[in-house]
């Protein structure tokens, strides 16, 4: 093959491989984008049915509960305006506490629960996660434009 | 007294900086010989000013003076002394603090060994360090300065984050800024080379081991950094794709490209103007790093820096830094020259290809970083790029660049034939294919992503027993040279080298087992109850009160048998510290050479028994222990003897890679 043929099949090569590269990338990109909502917005149904989401707020005072087995405890996070239950299987983080921020990421189900399977909490007394701020935050200007 | 002393040595070393930065550069451009040669002694007096403004800091945090805010917000009196002194960097103010002496040392160390490079060459590049000093020294000065005071003082202090009260801790700091910042080094070493236009095999000669010294650090850093994170956090993960643990992979990921084209064009002469791009690019990559940690923006274990103002400063050096050097490049770098041409079957495309699969990995980890950031920062909203998208990623990204660790070595430089590569390679990749399809049965279950992994890593292992062993053949070919002969003539860089990428395999070998193999379980235990893990079966056997001196909580005691025969006796703990009234697991972990326990503590439930977690994770230990090997091969190959023969050029000329 001529050199200048070598060169072409070269650069052709090179091209398809960054641009089989790249929509790699992006569609990898895409279908692990957690996109993140707030109780209210949650309950609206404005968030996905089949995808995990993330969803932030607070802990309701209260509403912690534990099953039988120990490890699968049930709570409901608000953002002051609605509330949703959340059922998590696992260990929950240390700084977990009634009345604090939490961010959790999972699935809605049909029944309204959300099932997490990854909880977050604050990480010392004065840092809220920014989700859950910003939760409470929407929830604020809601109301204070009621 | 001593803050303020602290304070003023800071102000002081800025001042002289801006000195520095003065004669350096100018002085290079009028060609004043008595600035330029000034630099080298202005480099020594400004890590002497630095190092008395850290100590003072020290003291203050050694002496619990709390008077000193941030000696008030971050140590306590309980604090055991190794942890007060850790607090030093242990804060937003504190960590800059380190960086800038860090920088400064470095600078210092170029103005010491460097007596081979022309004093032009110097005067630019001390010049340089000097500028990226200015900038981080106003950044504290005018919006972080550790030596506030509190007054009046505390009585006592805020304790220290709970998390960072740990050996782990003490170390991982350090070790990441001597290599985040050590990266200013060949950064300033390009610049040079672009203001001077002078880009030769010299300059890649020199800039070489700064790179790798650099590199070996930050390796080491991120080690510590997930090895602390899976001992301390307590739920045995060792990487999370963080945000912060992502700010220090890419400069790292940067940093091994750019010590492979270094290689290059110390060697052949090519590859110069991707050298200079990528030095630029893995030292911003550090800077970014610093900015991602540093501004609040992100929801991580590390974000420790809530104020957004600090974040626009960082913004604008970051874009006045990256902006400038790379107009710098663009106007400069045709003035650089191109090298050697090369086949497409060669070393010097196993090393391109190399360089090009390690930048399309950051590049990728950066996108996944930096959107959420952007979508935040532009009003759509909040979301999250998890460990999914990078590790679905990185993999595929890396396992080709993986493959070519085992043929670039044996290439030829600029025209290596297939059939004598392939010759050469042949039984290292049937054996490596047999044994990856048949180890995983002996794990426990056949999984083809472990096969993959395992045969990439065996590849990697077999091709550099076959490239020592060629070398070996060659030095021995038609003459006697026993073996000890043989070995010893080897120059250290390349036992580096096969060190450096056998750790590589042993990393790999770590990371495919634990993700194939562990077992992890949470379970409600009572006193007396037992849990099975694989051939181990673990017992509760108690549950005490315990205090220490800056917290108390519970401590189980749990022991572990494989039959019938006690293996380990394991004493998880739940702590809570007083001051802070943070609760903290320090996990109980076994440490084995195939294999980790890993156990503990997570809630307490209310008839007395517990929730427990218990992980077994074979080879986790393997992670770590490959980037220790990877780090110490980086070291041999900077101990090698054509470095420590000061600046005579005809040593490093004939020197074999």
């Amino acid at each position: 093959m001529k050199p200048r043929h070598k060169r072409l099949v070269l650069i052709l090569l090179v091209l398809f491989l960054v641009g089989a590269g790249s929509a790699f990338v992006l569609t990898a990109f895409k279908s692990n984008l957690v996109f993140f909502y707030t109780p209210t917005e949650a309950i609206a149904g404005k968030a996905p049915k089949d995808s995990s989401f993330r969803i932030g707020g607070m802990v309701l005072e209260g509403s912690l509960q534990r099953a039988e087995d120990g490890v699968t405890v049930q709570f409901e996070i608000t953002d002051t305006i609605e509330n949703v239950p959340v059922q998590f299987k696992g260990i929950l983080p240390d700084l977990f506490q009634e009345g604090k921020g939490v961010v959790a990421q999972g699935k809605m189900t049909d029944s309204g629960v959300f099932v997490a399977d990854q909880v977050l909490a604050k990480h010392d007394e004065n840092y809220m996660p920014p989700e859950a701020a910003e939760a409470l935050e929407r929830a604020r200007k809601i109301k204070e434009s009621e | 007294m001593t803050p303020e002393i602290g304070h003023f040595a800071i102000i002081l070393a800025f001042c002289v900086s801006v000195l520095q930065s003065l004669f350096g550069l100018v002085g290079y451009a009028r060609g004043y010989a008595k600035w330029m040669s000034s630099v080298r002694r202005t480099s020594y007096l400004i890590f002497f000013l630095t190092s008395v403004g850290f100590a003072c800091l020290a003291i203050s945090f050694l002496t619990n003076d709390f008077s000193v805010l941030n000696v008030a917000s971050n140590s306590n009196s309980q604090l055991p002394w190794p942890y007060r002194l850790a607090a030093t960097w242990g804060s937003h103010e504190g960590s800059l603090l380190l960086w800038v002496l860090m920088l400064t040392g470095w600078m210092a160390a170029v103005a010491r060994f460097s007596r081979g490079i022309p004093t032009e060459m110097i005067s630019l590049i001390l010049g340089v360090m000097a500028t990226v000093a200015i900038g981080f020294y106003l950044f504290m000065l005018l919006t972080s300065n550790p030596f506030d005071r509190l007054l009046p003082p505390a009585a006592d202090g805020r304790d220290l984050n709970p998390l960072l009260q740990d050996p782990g801790m003490v170390i991982h700091p350090p070790m990441l800024y001597m290599g985040y910042v050590g990266f200013s080094v060949v950064f300033a070493f390009a610049i040079a080379a672009l203001i001077s236009g002078r880009l030769d095999t010299t300059w890649a000669r020199w800039s070489r081991p700064w790179t790798t010294v650099a590199w070996a650090f930050l390796t080491i850093g991120i080690a510590l950094g997930s090895w602390w994170a899976y001992y301390e956090l307590g739920w045995g993960g060792w990487w999370f794709w963080d945000p912060v643990e992502n700010a220090s992979f890419m400069p790292w990921l940067c940093g091994t490209a750019l010590m492979h084209s270094l290689l290059v064009t110390e060697k052949r002469g090519s590859f110069k103007i991707w050298t200079v791009l990528l030095a630029i690019i893995t030292f911003s990559l550090s800077l970014l790093g610093t900015f991602l940690v540093r501004s609040g923006v992100l929801t991580s274990v590390h974000a420790f820096a809530t104020d957004p103002e600090r974040g626009v400063f960082i913004l604008g050096f970051l874009v006045v830094v990256i902006g400038t050097s790379l107009l710098l490049f663009a106007w400069r770098a045709p003035k650089v020259g191109l090298g050697g041409k090369f086949q497409t079957i060669s070393r010097e495309s196993a090393l391109l290809a190399n360089n090009v699969l390690l930048v399309v990995a950051a590049a990728s980890v950066l996108l996944g970083t930096l959107y959420p950031l952007f979508l935040d920062a532009l009003g759509f909203g909040k979301i999250s790029v998890g460990p999914p998208y990078f590790d679905a990623v990185f993999f595929p990204i890396m396992a080709p660049a993986m493959f070519l660790m085992g043929v670039g070595p044996l290439a030829r430089w600029k025209d290596s034939p297939v059939p004598d590569l392939m010759q050469k390679l042949k039984w290292s990749f049937i054996v490596a294919v047999v044994s990856a399809l048949i180890l995983p049965f002996v794990m426990g279950d056949w999984n083809v992503l472990v096969s993959i992994g395992l045969l990439l890593a065996l590849w990697i292992a077999l091709a550099s027993i076959v490239n020592l062993s060629t070398r070996l053949k060659q030095i021995r070919s038609g003459r006697t040279v026993t073996l000890i002969r043989a070995l010893s003539s080897i120059p250290r860089s390349y036992y580096g080298m096969l060190l450096a990428h056998i750790g590589v395999a042993v990393f790999i070998v770590g990371v495919t087992l634990v993700n194939g193999y562990e077992v992890e379980k949470d379970v409600k235990m009572s006193i007396g109850d037992t849990v099975s893990m694989g051939s181990y079966t673990i017992q509760l056997d108690s549950l005490e009160d315990l205090t220490g001196p800056n917290y108390d909580g519970v401590e189980g005691t749990l022991s572990v048998y494989k039959g019938e025969r006690l293996v380990e006796v394991m004493y998880p703990q739940k702590r809570m510290y007083t001051v802070q009234q943070m609760p903290m697991t320090e996990a109980a972990i076994d440490t084995g050479f195939t294999r980790d326990l890993y156990i503990s503590l997570g809630e307490p439930l209310n008839d007395g028994s517990w929730v427990v977690r218990v992980y077994l994770k074979p080879f986790v230990d393997w992670i770590w222990g490959g980037c220790f090997l990877m780090a110490l091969g980086g070291i041999f190959a900077v101990s090698d003897r054509r470095y420590r023969k000061a600046g005579s050029s005809s040593a490093a000329a004939t020197s074999a890679p």
